[in-house]
């Protein structure tokens, strides 16, 4: 989703943690790899990929393969066993061999991680991007008047919301 | 393993074993929470310490290198292996219960974890990072229940305070330290746990005030834990939550 990053319709902010993400990928030797791991969903957010999500943090030329530095989003996350499977089979159909995968836990993810492409494809799917004030618009009618209903909802990732104005429950991206 | 890496793996199974226990006693509400969003709540903070045990038990066997691997850590022991703080592995008793305890790890952990996270060992540094976060935000869910249920009706606030009675001899526990800790704050690894007690008082004290709770200082102390003495009720949780592979050694998913 890189080269979108520039032509989005939302307002441009500068997010110095995405920002260094983002120079830190394009002045990376293995565009292809970086290209290719684009095809990694989250098998929880449908359709927002790992880059975008924020936990794809490195890719590393070893000398019999390849190492994938991931992130987790919460600690316990249970969808990382399944995105380190994805990566390997992404990369291994693409004819990388050795390919495997860290997880690491510095740098600490966090919400200033996602892309702004992101934070639109997930207003897209209907769930509230994440905000550092916790200011929740709705992401079905766009009103304010929102309210929490629970801390957590489907994911750990995620708290429970709904819309006073058209009723609607969401799932907020906490901020974290 | 030399004195030193010692230490480290029984400081960093105790860490796990505390997340551990926990955890499962929390997924025990799971499909018996008091209505859905709260079971889903309780499940969620059940996996943040799942996540936590993990990697405290990934990097214990690392430095114990035998080659046992973070199952064989938590399926495999025995009660008296554990060495959990006791206030973890106390039943969940009511849903008052589970919350002025989680109130009352949160608010310890919530410190704890901060001061650990300054650790000189930079993979506990970048675990305590990690989990601090989480339970900052477990905080923020602890204490409105606490506040809600303390003023609520009479029954809910009874309740917390059986919860409140029951529990106060168990906090000192969270802040007695072992030999082995205090050799690891020597060396800048682990964090003086007996510094944080008066400061947890006055926050907790502070806290129930606004609904004209009194609490008393964290004082009377029932421990063991750490030594692997514990209460009756660890047993029973174990053999629930090791079954599987017990009756099945070495199934994986």
């Amino acid at each position: 989703m890189v080269a979108s990053e520039k032509s989005m319709d939302i307002i441009p902010t500068v997010n110095p943690v995405f920002a260094e993400r983002l120079a830190y990928r394009k002045q990376s030797r293995f565009q292809q790899v970086w290209d290719l791991l684009d095809k990694v969903y989250d098998p929880e957010l449908p359709g927002l990929t790992i880059w975008d999500l924020g936990i794809l943090q490195d890719v590393k030329k070893l000398d019999n393969g390849w190492q994938i530095d991931i992130t987790p989003t919460y600690s316990g996350c249970p969808a990382v066993d399944a995105i380190n499977q994805d990566v390997v089979e992404v990369l291994s159909n693409a004819g990388f061999i050795g390919v495997k995968v860290k997880v690491v836990l510095a740098p600490a993810w966090s919400t200033e991680m996602v892309s702004p492409a992101g934070k639109k494809h997930l207003r897209s799917i209907n769930i509230a991007p994440p905000d550092e004030n916790d200011n929740v618009d709705c992401p079905v009618c766009g009103s304010s008047h929102t309210k929490l209903v629970s801390q957590f909802g489907s994911t750990a990732c995620k708290a429970l919301y709904q819309c006073d104005d058209c009723f609607e429950n969401f799932d907020y991206f906490k901020h974290f | 393993m030399n004195q030193q890496q010692s230490n480290l793996y029984r400081f960093l199974v105790g860490l796990g074993d505390d997340a551990v226990v926990l955890s499962h006693r929390l997924s025990e509400w799971c499909s018996n929470g008091p209505y859905l969003e709260e079971d889903i709540a309780l499940s969620n903070i059940a996996l943040d310490y799942i996540g936590r045990a993990r990697m405290f038990y990934q990097y214990a066997v690392e430095v114990e290198g035998k080659g046992r691997t973070e199952d064989d850590i938590a399926y495999l022991r025995t009660e008296r292996e554990y060495t959990n703080l006791l206030i973890h592995e106390l039943p969940i008793n009511d849903f008052a219960f589970t919350m002025v305890r989680q109130f009352f790890v949160d608010v310890f952990y919530c410190e704890y974890l901060e001061k650990l996270s300054q650790s000189n060992d930079e993979r506990i540094a970048a675990i305590a990072a990690k989990a601090v976060k989480e339970s900052r935000y477990h905080l923020k869910r602890s204490e409105p229940w606490i506040r809600q249920l303390s003023e609520g009706t009479d029954e809910s606030r009874r309740r917390i305070q059986a919860a409140l009675v029951e529990l106060e001899n168990f906090v000192g526990e969270l802040f007695i330290m072992s030999d082995w800790e205090k050799e690891l704050v020597a060396e800048g690894v682990a964090v003086d746990r007996e510094v944080l007690q008066s400061g947890w008082d006055k926050y907790v004290q502070a806290f129930l005030a606004q609904s004209e709770i009194n609490f008393p200082d964290s004082q009377l102390q029932i421990r063991g834990g750490r030594d692997g003495i514990h209460t009756e009720h660890l047993g029973h949780m174990l053999s629930e939550m090791q079954y599987m592979q017990r009756a099945y050694p070495g199934l994986q998913w």
